[in-house]
């Protein structure tokens, strides 16, 4: 209403303005008249379009929200999702007796979990631009033990070099294919055995890693990384410097309008000191050995996703496999605590797995995965030269786990999905293990975006 | 060895043939914004057109070979809105080009340039997958897509400064033949004026409100939320009696749902072609509008 009152004044003022021309001759007054009229009619219109204007910002008061003032500090308020997630399972065997036979076995999520209902992990992701320059991202996850860790937490770069993305903080490894994404978009409920053997679930890095883009249509993509190295396979080994060392190689493209594939290859390296782990010797006592030496890793991936002229919605499918091959090479100390015997350890050890999730119509998928390990025979320098017999390490006698693993879900909508799955696990030396899970997965917050 | 120099070599070539001769590379998001970007970038722009008019664009898969188009773009040019969401984001934070991040010239989400319907007062997920800024489908008015235009062509004028002249020129005469064929099409489509219609999703309210349709529902019960089969008898029961004159369904949804619909309840079916590409007849932005217009008039009866 202000606008009018003085837009009317200033007409006003338009007007008294000529006023002093009074007493000049005809031809003046009419000229002066046709002036006068023609900027009535100017700024009647003017002021007809401005109430149109006003009407029409009145009528749609919440479509400009750029140009209302910022209510608070909170208008800058970082992008927030969480998700909630949980299971039922049953499982056949007790899972405390879950081992991954054959292998030493890191810290970490190894295994099925435990019986009946499950909080899974809450996940709260956190994540904005700091400045121009860099980006921020957190993600924190509570456990069902009430336990809170800090998933990743890292700074990013993209394209102050040309091509190059650079990140610092802590993450989720670059290795592979399905480490890099989180369990929330998984295709199944738990990581494959190899990565649970190689790496205890999911390797994340404190350190930096840089990848460099191609200026190509193909994506190629290398990449570096580097950090503490402190976790399994590795472990904290107080000491300056970077402790682990990594590089990958990405190729990817389309092949039609269908479908689309990305391959790659990575090696890590990295060393472990005193890196214990609980067995029993031969006559069934408890026992702490440790290992000591390098830890190499290589592995091979590849992802093939179609879909009918490329839309997504009616039905995809998505096949996944990787290939790990871990070579150690230190010495083992057995029963650290007592006998403290040490020699050399040299094992090479295996693994992959193949999956394909088919989403065959809105909403539904169904899915299989099988997998094998292949422990290898270890060679362990305190069983040749005879101090000890291979009875004494029960857990690195040779084994071939197995796990055959099928589901199917169901996504009510974007941000939500059910999963049913059934799995035959056989890690265990000569014992199978039937499980079945049913497992929620919510997303609350902002709408995610998911990688390739 | 010579595999691996043989492949070092085509990479080299890669490098330097390809989009390099054009000035400026150009990386739209959608079908209808990569039609107007060979409208008005001419012979001087090479256009790579990230996504076909049969992709649902709020769920199109962030595919390496998108990354790596994206790595060379010296403009990207999308709808935003959170139309993209589910995958753009993917692609700036890991192409490394600073050149096309939000806040640059070289990235244009168009619809912050158009005023937009159906923005929402209550934010809330129950509500489907809404979007904060307003319905993102800016596309369908025509008049939107004049002033995306206008904003293009002075970030084309602004990144390829030597070219300035070249766009003006073009911009002008597209401008001048898109005036002329709104002028044509609001003729027309005028006995359209009141058609009720029912999209399968709220992907037409654009052309809903230019051209003074009416919708009376939608297919899906909440956006992006597939109806069930309950939800499908319900409507059916609803629309009997002739509550609507057309159900109407884009080129990239499901037919099922909108034909068992139009069956069941003796309304005509139309397909539209949604953007550019989405039918025959909607060869280039012109006949996006021209085919939408034909095909909603033959079946209104």
């Amino acid at each position: 209403m202000f606008r009018k009152v003085t837009l009317a004044v200033a007409v006003g003022a338009a007007f008294v303005a000529p006023v002093p021309a009074i007493g000049a001759d005809d031809a003046e007054v009419r000229n002066i008249r046709d002036e006068i009229k023609d900027l009535k009619e100017g700024y009647e219109t003017r002021i007809r379009q401005l109430e149109q204007r006003l009407e029409q910002t009145e009528q749609r008061p919440a479509s400009a929200p750029a140009q209302s003032a910022p209510a608070s500090a909170n208008a800058f308020n970082p992008a927030i999702s969480l998700i909630l997630g949980g299971q039922f399972s049953n499982l056949q065997r007790d899972p405390a007796t879950y081992q991954i036979g054959g292998f030493i076995p890191g810290e970490g999520e190894i295994g099925p979990g435990s019986r009946s209902f499950n909080l899974g992990e809450s996940e709260l992701t956190v994540s904005a631009n700091i400045d121009p320059y860099l980006s921020g991202y957190f993600v924190m996850s509570v456990n069902s033990e009430n336990e809170v860790e800090v998933e990743e937490s890292f700074v990013q770069n993209t394209g102050t070099i040309p091509g190059v993305t650079v990140k610092f903080g802590r993450m989720l490894s670059g290795f592979g294919y399905l480490n890099e994404i989180h369990a929330h978009a998984w295709d199944f409920v738990d990581a494959p055995l190899v990565h649970q053997a190689f790496f205890g679930g999911q390797l994340k890095e404190d350190g930096i890693q840089a990848r460099w883009l191609a200026p190509t249509p193909m994506f190629v993509e290398l990449g570096v990384e580097t950090g503490r190295g402190s976790a399994f396979p590795g472990s904290e080994r107080n000491k300056n410097g970077a402790n682990s060392g990594m590089i990958f190689a990405h190729l990817g493209d389309d092949v039609g309008i269908s479908n689309s594939y990305r391959v790659g290859a990575s090696y890590r390296a990295t060393r472990a000191q005193d890196r214990t782990y609980d067995d029993v010797n031969s006559i069934g006592t408890p026992v702490i050995n440790a290992f000591t030496g390098d830890s190499k890793i290589w592995g091979v991936d590849f992802v093939w996703k179609w879909a009918p002229n490329g839309n997504t919605v009616d039905r995809n499918f998505k096949f996944q496999a990787e290939y790990l091959r871990r070579k150690e090479d230190g010495t083992l100390a057995f029963d650290t605590t007592g006998a403290n015997l040490s020699d050399a350890y040299r094992s090479s050890q295996s693994g992959w797995y193949v999956q394909g999730a088919y989403q065959f119509m809105p909403r539904w998928r169904v899915g299989l995965r099988y997998e094998e390990l292949n422990s290898g025979n270890p060679d362990i320098g305190l069983v040749n030269s005879g101090a000890l017999t291979a009875a004494d390490f029960p857990r690195l006698a040779q084994n071939d786990p197995k796990r055959t693993t099928a589901m199917i879900d169901f996504s009510p909508s974007e941000f939500s999905r059910f999963r049913l799955q059934f799995a035959r696990d056989e890690a265990r030396f000569n014992e199978a293990d039937n499980q079945v899970f049913l497992q929620y997965i919510m997303s609350l917050g902002t709408h995610g975006a998911h990688k390739f | 060895m010579n595999r691996w120099a043989t492949f070092a070599g085509a990479m080299a070539l890669c490098a330097v043939c390809s989009p390099a001769f054009a000035a400026v590379n150009i990386f739209a998001c959608l079908p209808e914004w990569a039609a107007l970007a060979t409208e008005l970038g001419g012979d001087k722009v090479s256009v790579y057109q990230a996504s076909n008019a049969l992709q649902d664009p709020h769920r199109i898969e962030a595919r390496p070979s998108l990354v790596a188009r994206m790595r060379s773009a010296d403009l990207a040019i999308c709808t935003g809105a959170e139309l993209e969401i589910g995958w753009l984001p993917v692609l700036l934070q890991t192409a490394g080009n600073q050149k096309v991040q939000p806040g640059q010239p070289g990235f244009i989400a168009a619809a912050e340039f158009v005023d937009r319907l159906e923005v929402p007062t209550r934010l809330d997920r129950a509500e489907g997958d809404i979007h904060p800024a307003g319905n993102p489908h800016v596309q369908l008015d025509p008049h939107n897509i004049a002033k995306v235009g206008l904003v293009l062509t002075q970030r084309l004028e602004q990144i390829d400064a030597g070219n300035a002249a070249y766009y003006e020129s073009r911009s002008k005469d597209f401008q001048g033949r898109w005036g002329q064929a709104i002028s044509r099409w609001e003729k027309d489509a005028a006995p359209l004026k009141g058609l009720r219609i029912v999209p399968y999703h709220k992907d037409s309210v654009y052309l809903i409100k230019w051209l003074g349709l009416v919708e009376v529902m939608n297919i899906e019960p909440k956006p992006g939320i597939p109806p069930s089969a309950g939800h499908l008898s319900e409507l059916v029961g609803r629309l009997k009696g002739g509550a609507a004159d057309v159900v109407a369904r884009s080129a990239y949804q499901d037919p099922k749902a909108a034909t068992s619909l139009a069956e069941k309840t003796n309304i005509p079916v139309v397909e539209l072609p949604y953007t550019v590409g989405g039918t025959p007849g909607a060869k280039d932005l012109f006949g996006l509008f021209d085919d939408s217009i034909s095909r909603l008039k033959a079946v209104k009866r």
